[in-house]
């Protein structure tokens, strides 16, 4: 089992997501630049947060013209896993590998807290291992988080179980309070159809070590570990 | 040969940036704004080679590709020769 993490100019988490993986998850994980094309090798590929190309135009919109993201589309058009955490999860709208769009937060303000998530689909490859639907306390970190789209991609993305976390507060009720960037229905991570392309805003990686006050985000990625575990049989 | 390309937020989608500038310029004493929308402007320069038809769909490809992002973004070009 191997993961790589997509390295752009002006990614910024990439060395959080390789520690969280190579500490947490204790399986061989590579960084790749994002003019690499050969993602042969790997099981799962990360797109971390950061400020790709500065966030020029618009955020995510230029790193998908990077000649690696040709690659993660042929990737998870093959099954395998593309995990995008903040940046990561922009840049997969984007290219166009998840619906919808991330705006500028309601209150125009970039925000970096600790939030609480619930799980809303544990019938993913990132979820299977939380139980019910668990609050989780995982931090966000960005400007441009507020979940967009048009009714119809909403009615799907409900339809299909492809929200997968929504904002919440400690007791799990999602209120408009708990609501950090203003994201359509709290929206705070969705996957794609086959559930094999996962984008979140909040940032998992960031909660693995006690030191960092939550380990809430560890089991994202022991769910995920466990899923190409049983995809490789 | 310029090709402008206007990119603005589609009607529907909230402009929290626009609502922040029409509350400063309604400090400024102006009082009679109803909506202020904040967009983006490009002016791209093509080769003296290129046609206005060729110039046009280059600019229309280009807008909708990657300057505009349709989801939530609407777009106009204009060329001026």
């Amino acid at each position: 089992m191997k993961f790589g993490v997509i390295v752009f100019p002006g990614s910024n988490c990439d060395h959080d997501a390789y520690h969280a993986v190579s500490k947490y998850v204790g399986q061989p994980v590579d960084f790749i630049w994002h003019r690499d094309t050969d993602l042969s090798s790997y099981d799962a590929v990360i797109v971390p947060g950061g400020f790709s190309y500065g966030d020029y135009l618009r955020a995510g919109a230029l790193a998908r013209f990077s000649p690696v993201m040709q690659s993660v589309k042929k990737f998870a058009a093959e099954g395998k896993f593309v995990f995008g955490i903040c940046n990561g999860f922009q840049i997969l709208c984007e290219a166009g590998l998840l619906p919808g769009a991330l705006m500028r937060n309601r209150g125009l303000h970039f925000v970096c807290r600790h939030v609480n998530i619930k799980v809303e689909n544990n019938d993913t490859p990132y979820t299977s291992e939380i139980a019910g639907e668990k609050v989780l306390s995982i931090p966000v970190a960005h400007a441009e988080g507020n979940y967009v789209c048009d009714d119809e991609t909403f009615s799907q993305l409900e339809e299909n179980g492809q929200i997968v976390f929504r904002y919440c507060d400690e007791t799990g009720e999602i209120t408009d309070e708990a609501n950090p960037n203003g994201a359509r229905a709290n929206i705070a991570g969705i996957c794609n159809l086959n559930r094999n392309v996962l984008g979140m805003m909040p940032h998992p990686e960031r909660a693995c070590e006690e030191l960092l006050g939550s380990t809430d985000g560890r089991g994202i990625f022991s769910s995920l570990t466990k899923a190409i575990a049983a995809s490789s049989h | 040969m310029k090709a402008k390309v206007y990119v603005n937020l589609k009607p529907s989608v909230l402009d929290p940036q626009g609502k922040a500038i029409q509350h400063s310029v309604e400090l400024l004493g102006f009082d009679k704004i109803v909506d202020v929308r904040q967009g983006k402007f490009f002016e791209i320069s093509l080769d003296s080679g290129v046609s206005e038809s060729e110039a046009a769909a280059a600019a229309e490809k280009i807008a909708k590709d990657v300057l505009a992002n349709p989801v939530i973004e609407d777009y106009r070009v204009e060329i001026v020769s």
